[in-house]
């Protein structure tokens, strides 16, 4: 684990000013950052806007971009638009389940790779798409599942 | 072609072609444009028509009169035909490229920008036709088409002020500012007919004129930006594509009603949406278009962005605006309605960015002109993103009225890989899916809520055999329970129902009595919620069952999937007497389930995950699905 430094929080917060209106932003920001809400990052929240922590978590669980977990340091984006979903995209999800033994939303025991499904990258001419971190698959079919994700370390299957 | 020409490069770096290497090509061209020298300054050297400049500025490098070009490379937003990106086009002649590599630019330079040549292997081979085309125009997908909220996507480079302005950008803005009321905005606006584009179609004329009325002020603008639907992505390309109409548009509107604050609620997804939009403000606010007293009128406005939190119900116009003030995103009742107290509690007008792309050509081009376009009561256009099992997959926009037979064969190209149409889904979530016996249905608002389903923002996916029916019901469904803010039982639980009995009909658990049992519940859920999304969410459970039974049944009764999608229900088999040996089939297999043997290629059942590769690779129809009855022994 590496060790944060919240001191970044600082900054990310003194470009609000202190209003209700820009929480979604700064957390937007926090999450950006650190890769996830870390319990520290809100308490400095908490104390700059002046709002009750429970307010916190229930941004944090209603809107997807945040999370209060930690994310692997590759991220499997798969996308599962309507696009995407009519061309087998669940395939693809079953396969990389397969692999790395870990459902939407999990990070693999490693911290490695963390799956997460989305809902439509623009880029449904290339569907099923998947992206990790930024690199970008199109037109993914199962059996290549295996192979994109030794790229970044994974299982040989 | 002209010699000597001002030459435009057109890149397409929309969402489509950027997956594509879109920015790469247009790199290349950059570079390889640089070095060949002939990036001059093209305004100058068109004017002074003299080719000496550049000799001298590139001495070394052959230049004459014949192949002197001046040639301006654009990078812009989505030109539509994603399908074939990245796609390269070269004005004025309107030459059109396909499937650009990096390794073609310099051909293309050669041969099309100094000879005047085109490059026949990159032109676009239109599926309609069977023939090649040479210029964009000429193509079947572009044909059909009329583009106004899309009319400088595509055509421009979106970071460039100058380009907007160069076709009629804030002309409608001086118009207003200078010659007309408040009050004759809204009544043009009124007799254009424009209905929201954002799904709902609520006029918005009246809308704007509901908020003008209100006395109570401050008053907000906002602009919808978070296109919430799977699949869809109008908004983000006219976002990224063209900003500034969306600027010039919401400036508009908030004089028509007297706001003098707007915000821009984008998915934060949309990072190029934000960035070009971020850009386009600073612009308009540099040249007066925004911020104190614009261009001098005494007005005053400005706009800010918010980025969106991911959360479909967010598209519900209550709960964005939750959101804008910091709040988690639920929907409330409107009893109150938004035009009377939105935002903060105080009076707002929202609608969707194509809606708003489409103000300013209303006020250049005048009510009439915009009413002349599309149905009695839909007027104007559409701009639709047509995805799924078409051959043209990409934006479009056509008139309203339009069929769908047309937009998909014709302007789509037809169903992709040569199978067989099965439905078109419309309106995302929200939507519903329409059968091929209603393919001539016209588009437009009031038709396609009679046939079930809606026009939506404007998501189109089209369906083939090898799509079922009941899992795209299941799909829609998992998609509102995760999305359903939770704060409405019959929303809450009714979706969460008729999903569970959706999972077991595709799981093979289906019982006789849930297709009733499904509908029942829809209409509860669709009478009972409290916000769009739960009044209809049913509808795609309902449409599939009004067009499709006999699919729901093969599920139930048969245990089948027809289609071959819901594992439980598919077993895969080979054909002998259609296998041809090819072993394409073996090859796109990822658990080495297909084996071949003496007597040709068949497929291990103990090894196959049922992620049907095998059938869709196989050319020859030769991978089927076993019926019902043989897998119950
Ligand atoms: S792809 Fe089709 S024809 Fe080729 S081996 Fe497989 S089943 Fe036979
Ligand atoms: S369905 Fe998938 S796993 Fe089964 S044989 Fe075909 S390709 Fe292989
Ligand atoms: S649905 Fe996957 S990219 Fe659009």
């Amino acid at each position: 684990m590496v060790l944060h430094d919240y001191t970044y929080t600082n900054t990310i917060l003194k470009k609000y000013p202190r209003e209700q209106r820009h929480l979604l932003a700064i957390l937007q920001d926090i999450q950006r950052h650190y890769n996830y809400l870390p319990r520290k990052s809100l308490d400095m929240v908490r104390d700059y806007l002046d709002i009750p922590l429970s307010k916190l978590y229930s941004m944090a669980t209603f809107y997807r971009a945040l999370s209060l977990k930690p994310k692997g340091e590759y991220v499997i984006k798969v996308c599962d638009g309507t696009a995407c979903h009519i061309k087998s995209s669940q395939s693809i999800i079953d396969e990389i389940r397969k692999v790395l033994n870990i459902d939407s939303g999990e990070t693999t025991g490693d911290g490695k790779f963390s799956l997460e499904t989305v809902n439509c990258l623009g880029s449904c001419a290339a569907s099923p798409v998947m992206v990790i971190n930024d690199k970008f698959y199109g037109k993914v079919i199962p059996s290549m599942v295996g192979g994109i994700l030794s790229e970044y370390g994974g299982p040989e299957n | 072609m002209n010699r000597n020409v001002k030459r435009t490069v057109l890149i397409c770096c929309g969402p489509g072609c950027l997956s594509n290497q879109g920015m790469d090509v247009y790199e290349e061209f950059k570079t390889k444009i640089l070095i060949s020298g002939l990036d001059v300054d093209l305004r100058s050297a068109v004017e002074t028509e003299n080719a000496c400049v550049t000799d001298t500025l590139h001495p070394g490098i052959k230049t004459d009169l014949e192949t002197m070009v001046s040639p301006a490379v654009k990078a812009t937003g989505c030109q539509g035909l994603c399908e074939m990106g990245p796609l390269v086009r070269i004005e004025p002649d309107s030459i059109f490229y396909t499937k650009v590599k990096v390794s073609d630019v310099t051909e293309i330079i050669e041969k099309t920008l100094m000879e005047n040549r085109v490059v026949e292997r990159l032109l676009y081979k239109d599926p309609v036709q069977g023939r090649k085309v040479r210029a964009r125009e000429e193509a079947e997908f572009y044909k059909s088409q009329l583009k106004v909220a899309l009319r400088n996507v595509g055509e421009i480079d979106p970071e460039s002020l100058d380009d907007y302005i160069e076709r009629d950008g804030y002309r409608a803005l001086k118009i207003v500012l200078s010659q007309k009321t408040s009050e004759d905005v809204l009544s043009e606006i009124e007799k254009s007919g424009l209905r929201g584009r954002g799904g709902a179609g609520f006029p918005t004329g009246r809308k704007w004129r509901q908020c003008a009325r209100t006395g109570n002020y401050p008053k907000y603008v906002i602009c919808n930006g978070d296109e919430g639907d799977p699949g869809a992505f109008m908004d983000r390309s006219i976002m990224e594509g063209d900003p500034h109409s969306v600027i010039e548009g919401m400036i508009i509107g908030a004089y028509a009603v007297g706001s003098h604050e707007g915000f821009m609620y984008i998915r934060d997804e949309y990072f190029l949406a934000i960035q070009n939009m971020t850009k386009a403000l600073e612009q308009a606010r540099r040249e007066g278009f925004l911020g104190k007293n614009i261009l001098g009128s005494g007005f005053d406005f400005d706009i800010q962005i918010v980025r969106g939190g991911g959360a479909f119900v967010c598209g519900e116009s209550t709960a964005l605006m939750a959101s804008i003030e910091g709040k988690v995103g639920e929907p409330r009742a409107k009893y109150i309605r938004s035009v009377e107290k939105g935002l903060w509690g105080k009076p707002t007008v929202l609608n969707n960015v194509e809606t708003w792309a489409n103000v300013p050509v209303i006020i250049n081009k005048g009510a009439d002109w915009f009413c002349s376009i599309g149905t009695e009561r839909s007027k104007g256009t559409k701009v639709f993103s047509l995805v799924g099992k078409v051959r043209n997959t990409g934006l479009i926009e056509v008139p309203m009225g339009v069929t769908l037979r047309r937009i998909i064969f014709d302007i789509g190209g037809g169903i992709a890989g040569g199978r067989k149409f099965k439905a078109v889904q419309t309106g995302g979530p929200s939507g519903g899916c329409i059968p091929e016996s209603l393919l001539d249905l016209k588009v437009d608002f009031d038709t396609l809520d009679e046939a079930g389903s809606m026009m939506g923002s404007g998501g189109m996916i089209v369906m083939d055999d090898r799509t079922c029916m009941v899992d795209v019901a299941r799909y829609y469904l998992n998609f509102l329970s995760e999305e359903s803010c939770g704060k409405c039982v019959p929303c809450r639980e009714g979706i969460r129902r008729m999903l569970e009995i959706l999972n077991d009909i595709c799981e093979g658990r289906g019982r006789q009595g849930d297709i009733e049992l499904l509908a029942e519940l829809g209409e509860t859920v669709r009478e009972a919620s409290l916000c769009g999304l739960g009044k209809t969410a049913p509808n795609p459970v309902l449409t599939t069952i009004k067009y499709f039974k006999d699919e729901y049944l093969a599920h139930i009764e048969d245990k089948t999937c027809p289609a071959g999608v819901c594992k439980n229900l598919t077993t895969y088999y080979i054909d002998k007497t259609l296998c041809k040996s090819c072993g394409l089939c073996k090859k796109n297999c990822p658990s080495e389930a297909i084996e071949e043997k003496l007597e040709g290629y068949f497929i291990n059942l103990l090894k196959c995950i049922k992620c049907g590769s095998c059938m869709n690779a196989c050319r020859f129809g030769a991978v089927k699905i076993l019926a019902g009855i043989m897998r119950k022994l």
